[in-house]
């Protein structure tokens, strides 16, 4: 079984509020200092649902990212987790693309290698949250398409995924090759085995430009964007934290209730 | 090239009844219509809905197509996509409008894809910009450490889709006027890849979190199932339910239905009780909308208690046994 994981590089999303900071005439977040970019969360436990299918299966677990300098970490960290290969997308003319230009990029280097059964991407990217890009590669490659997987297995007709639901589940049997977005509900992804460490820092990971997957520079980029950003800013949180004190914890407790009775929140 | 106008809602039906999140699309939906003086429009696939239809119209659309079809619990996506994206290819509106439900996370963006537009998901709030006339999308971003505001200049039908309780649901008025109309897309064999298996809806016993007035809600810091035990008994003391962070779900001490945040469910309880939560974003983006927000929590620098309302500091394992005792005297006079 063929496997290609779609993964991006992210502001870290686990940092304090504190540390978030955005320059709004550039409409861009400032990197925290000292806290290093990660692979989105979702895409490691894409990854790690990759990982349980070729345990079982077999086959090969391909990664792929587009991004500028330093994405290569990201395919790195997959690779040290136990993914085969790995690839990065990087070209200036990607640049500020939307994710219909991600998707487009990446779904060209999906083409390109050709040889797949699955391609799995995280449920959204934890910095814009939108959950746009793996729907739109299935389009793309007009192949079959099940959103929030919290499961998947290979059976006799394709594959049986277990879709998450606000309610509960439901669960799909699609065609191969399909494509599978991986919600949180997979569990936590494996950490990277100390040798995995050490082989996947010695890989030079492949970076492929434009030409090298045969992207048409007009359908990407920041000019191919659907729609542009006006605004970025953090929103006042408007709340006055009234602390409760006493004695003892239980005291406290005790005149919590009494304010919020007086409140009438009770 | 063809004339897009109107506001197309596309409305969910369930058990018998409008969804909430249609009633407040509705309510976006009229404001953008009057704002473009363009109508209002609504797409409802279901069986027998014409009284639904009725309170459509009711609640501010100025059209209703109704498409007999199933119901969306039990049935392939593939077939909205299709159907949706036929509806739009004959109605040719600017705008459509959908929830960030589990039915809209799977339709909307593979819409934006086939009609070559764009697409919004998650947003907050929408307005017409009075100048422009462009639609300004504000959607939360970076788990919700910030707000952003997009617009597209030349994409149409722009396809949005809006969290829940985001704005208050439109109010119905039985006197307007509207129209009802059946319609029918062809959707071929071929678009419907695979198929459903199973639907399967996990009862969670009491009161559902989105209606629930109280929410006692507890985090990574309650450290494990007996814990909950506790804020079970605050809850049944004041009528209200349980609800969780990710970490309780991610260690398994509680299921994941009663997930309260991004990936979860957004709630919007009169009383929001946080218990051993730190606070971090992406669970504030599910309970944000709560009148009062208290936090009890061990650690004075949780950012749980920027916030709240009310807050405590120490260990809930004394605090809420002390609380429900003194909420029981509370309320028994």
């Amino acid at each position: 079984m063929n496997i290609i994981v779609c993964v991006k590089q992210v502001l870290d999303p686990d940092i304090p509020p504190a540390k978030f900071k955005v320059n709004s005439e550039a409409k861009q977040v400032v990197p925290p200092e000292g806290i290093p970019p990660v692979i989105n969360p979702y895409d490691a436990q894409a990854v790690e649902l990759a990982l349980r299918l070729k345990e079982r299966n077999g086959g090969k677990i391909t990664v792929l990212t587009a991004g500028g300098d330093g994405a290569e970490k990201v395919v790195k960290h997959a690779i040290s987790m136990g993914a085969d290969d790995g690839f990065v997308l990087n070209d200036a003319a990607f640049e500020g693309s939307d994710s219909f230009g991600a998707a487009y990029i990446l779904t060209k280097a999906i083409q390109k290698i050709g040889e797949y059964d699955l391609v799995l991407c995280g449920r959204q990217a934890a910095d814009w949250d939108e959950g746009l890009v793996g729907s739109i590669i299935a389009e793309n490659l007009s192949s079959s398409l099940v959103i929030l997987a919290e499961d998947a297995e290979l059976v006799e007709e394709g594959l049986k995924v277990k879709r998450v639901t606000l309610d509960g589940y439901q669960v799909f049997v699609v065609p191969t090759p399909a494509v599978v977005t991986v919600s949180n509900e997979v569990g936590q992804a494996r950490l990277p085995s100390g040798l995995g460490i050490i082989s996947a820092a010695r890989r030079q990971i492949p970076v492929w430009k434009a030409a090298d997957i045969d992207v048409d520079p007009a359908q990407v980029g920041a000019a191919a964007a659907r729609r542009k950003l006006l605004k970025l800013f953090i929103p006042a949180r408007e709340r006055k934290c009234e602390l409760v004190e006493g004695e003892t914890t239980a005291e406290a407790a005790a005149k919590l209730a009494e304010k919020l009775r007086e409140a009438r929140i009770i | 090239m063809a004339e897009y106008n109107g506001i197309l809602i596309c409305g969910e039906v369930v058990d018998g009844k409008i969804a909430a999140i249609t009633r407040e699309l509705l309510s976006v939906g009229r404001k953008l219509g009057n704002s473009l003086g363009q109508p209002l429009k609504a797409l409802l696939i279901g069986k027998n809905i014409e009284e639904e239809a009725k309170e459509v119209i009711a609640l501010g659309a100025d059209k209703v197509y109704i498409i007999d079809g199933p119901t969306f619990a039990n049935s392939h996506p593939d077939l909205y996509v299709a159907m949706i994206t036929g509806a739009c290819d004959q109605l040719l509106p600017s705008i459509v409008l959908l929830g960030q439900t589990d039915i809209g996370r799977d339709i909307a963006p593979r819409l934006a894809a086939r009609l070559k537009t764009t697409a919004a998901m998650d947003c907050v709030d929408l307005v017409i910009d009075s100048e422009s006339k462009l639609l300004l999308q504000t959607r939360p971003v970076y788990g919700g450490n910030a707000l952003a505001v997009w617009a597209s200049e030349s994409c149409q039908p722009q396809i949005i889709t809006m969290r829940p309780r985001s704005v208050a649901p439109a109010e119905p008025d039985t006197s307007r006027k509207g129209q009802i109309e059946s319609f029918t897309v062809e959707v071929k064999d071929s678009s419907i890849k695979g198929k459903l298996v199973e639907t399967v809806k996990e009862e969670v016993a009491g009161i559902k979190l989105e209606d629930a007035k109280v929410i006692i809600s507890g985090g990574g810091g309650i450290g494990g199932t007996e814990g909950f035990e506790m804020l079970q008994e605050l809850a049944h003391v004041l009528g209200g339910t349980v609800g969780v962070t990710r970490v309780p779900c991610d260690e398994g001490w509680m299921p994941m239905t009663l997930e309260i945040g991004q990936t979860g469910r957004i709630v919007g309880p009169d009383l929001y009780i946080a218990v051993g939560i730190s606070g971090a974003v992406q669970h504030m983006a599910g309970c944000s909308g709560s009148k009062h927000i208290v936090a009890i929590n061990k650690d004075p620098d949780a950012h749980i208690f920027k916030e709240a309302d009310f807050g405590l500091v120490g260990d809930y394992k004394q605090a809420i046994p002390a609380l429900i005792e003194k909420c029981k005297a509370l309320l028994a006079t």
